[in-house]
């Protein structure tokens, strides 16, 4: 019973908690009557969803396609190196200072250099989504690989093993629970990415929405581009997350 | 009791009758150095050391900590090249890790993303050749794991994680793994040291029924003497770093040996006399 019920309590603890806020939210803009223009009321938003549904169903979809598609490339590239970096000293010493150095550069300003290159539209959101997810990805992945256990590849090695199946029989496994920890920030900044670089150079997508949407003070609208925003992060997130929960099993221990 | 043999070099094998003593060695160290670093910060971890070991024979090395015995098992198997000097098994010598070999290290290194039967089966997915013949014949290899596990009494535990088994299971199926692919070479370093003292004794008599069965050779680098002499038909002393052999003491109780054995007045005579030599080795 106490277990039942302390399982109802954390499975209703989000919606709670997220009702709450929302509630709190349009009792403070309707109390201290606070224009649309600064701060729209959760209502007020709601209604523009409903009002411009279909504008903002073709931009979030533009905005996905090209998220996903940036991310997926961050996934892939970010895999192979962070397994090269992680299984090879030198390639570590050569390429790790050019990493960080890419990775501390503003990728916003990237992002006129890309529309320059390609021209404005989908492209330049792709390259930033990639830019500016790659890096959490190579770090984690490296990270899981450079710490396999030295007794396990001794093991291996004392088996006859090649690299190639150290590589794969240990290495891959070992760094999933990190690949996955870094698939969790890399997602979030893909869509980060994406948007950014539709407010500077795109005719479509949620950023350029909101951009002509703030440019015609339709605050409403602005806030429900954000909330689109917000909830696609948050169902890929999830899917993220499950498919952790299938891959990566092994490492929660007690079903937490 | 005979006076302790305290020939260097394993020449007090002729005493045992067990193992004649015309056949060559099957694993041999030739006045084997090693030296880890270069130059003045060098370190010299084993010191021309000399050592024999027949088919079929278990043998246990012992000595202080830091001595070296880990480092000679890694000069064995081949994962470390001798500075100095050779060694052979099997009449060739050794230049690269060597195939064939079984290990078994203190930390039971399963992987926590297979189950247990899957960790034990590991070796037959990259030893020849059972790595070719896995594919086709998956179920007959699927019910050699199982009657490993069975034999050491995991039978249940198969499809668990080794996460959720305790010390001493893991341990076992860290041996079943070892041995699956019946190696000639088994190595055991420290296997049972992190094991509390009931699990570790039932564990020697698993272990003991186990070569007993299958007469692999075994090397097993422990701290615990006990362990050693139940276990080994020769018992290695090693000194201080850097190490070498100061004594071989053959071990002719009878087998199987049994806890109850390891109370009586010639077991214990024998572990005093190494325990003596170790005392010896530790103070100069």
């Amino acid at each position: 019973m106490s277990a039942r019920h302390k399982r109802i309590q954390q499975r209703l603890a989000p919606w709670v908690v997220t009702i709450f806020l929302i509630v709190l939210w349009e009792s403070a803009c309707r109390l201290f009557k606070i224009p649309e223009f600064v701060l729209p009321s959760p209502s007020s938003i709601a209604t523009a969803l409903f009002q411009f549904r279909n504008a903002i169903y073709e931009n979030a979809l533009w905005t996905l396609v090209t998220t996903v598609i940036g991310f997926g490339f961050a996934v892939v590239i970010g895999m192979v190196v962070g397994l090269a970096i992680g299984a090879s000293a030198l390639v570590y010493k050569g390429i790790y200072p050019i990493l960080v150095a890419f990775n501390s550069v503003p990728k916003v300003a990237l992002v006129p250099v890309f529309a320059i290159w390609f021209g404005i539209g989908a492209v330049p959101a792709v390259l930033t989504a990639f830019a500016i997810s790659v890096f959490p990805i190579i770090v984690n992945v490296a990270t899981g690989f450079a710490t396999v256990d030295p007794e396990m590849h001794d093991l291996m090695k004392s088996l006859g093993a090649t690299q190639t199946e150290i590589l794969s029989k240990v290495g891959v496994p070992r760094s999933m629970p990190y690949f996955f920890a870094s698939l969790k920030v890399s997602l979030t900044l893909a869509f980060t990415g994406s948007v950014i670089a539709e407010t500077v150079g795109s005719n479509h997508g949620i950023g350029y929405l909101m951009l002509a949407a703030s440019a015609r003070f339709q605050v409403p609208l602005v806030f429900a581009g954000i909330t689109a925003i917000a909830a696609m992060a948050v169902v890929m997130y999830s899917a993220c997350a499950m498919l952790e929960r299938r891959v990566a099993h092994w490492a929660f221990r007690n079903g937490t | 009791m005979s006076p302790p043999d305290v020939a260097e070099f394993g020449a007090s094998l002729s005493t045992a009758g067990v193992i004649p003593a015309a056949e060559t060695p099957f694993v041999e160290l030739r006045d084997v150095s090693l030296l880890y670093g270069e130059g003045e910060d060098g370190m010299m971890a084993v010191d021309h050391l000399r050592m024999t070991m027949q088919r079929g024979e278990f043998v246990a090395v012992v000595g202080p900590s830091g001595c070296g015995k880990s480092t000679l098992m890694k000069l064995v198997t081949g994962l470390l090249p001798p500075s100095a000097g050779a060694v052979l098994v099997d009449g060739a010598r050794v230049t690269q890790p060597i195939k064939d070999v079984g290990m078994a290290f203190q930390n039971a290194t399963l992987m926590p993303w297979r189950t247990t039967k899957h960790n034990v089966m590991l070796p037959l997915e990259v030893v020849q050749p059972h790595k070719a013949r896995l594919r086709s014949n998956r179920a007959g290899y699927e019910e050699l794991a199982d009657r490993m596990l069975a034999s050491v009494g995991l039978h249940d535990f198969r499809d668990r994680f080794p996460w959720q088994l305790s010390g001493g299971m893991q341990q076992r199926a860290n041996l079943c793994r070892a041995l699956i692919h019946q190696p000639k070479l088994l190595m055991l370093d420290e296997p049972f040291a992190a094991l509390d003292a009931f699990t570790r004794e039932e564990l020697w008599i698993v272990m003991q029924d186990l070569w007993l069965e299958r007469r692999f050779s075994a090397v097993l680098v422990t701290h615990d003497l006990r362990e050693a002499v139940f276990l080994a038909d020769t018992v290695h002393v090693m000194s201080n770093r850097p190490g070498k052999i100061v004594l071989s003491r053959k071990i002719d109780l009878k087998r199987p040996r049994t806890l109850e054995s390891t109370f009586e007045p010639d077991f214990i005579e024998i572990v005093h006399e190494l325990r003596a030599k170790i005392t010896e080795v530790r103070a100069s």
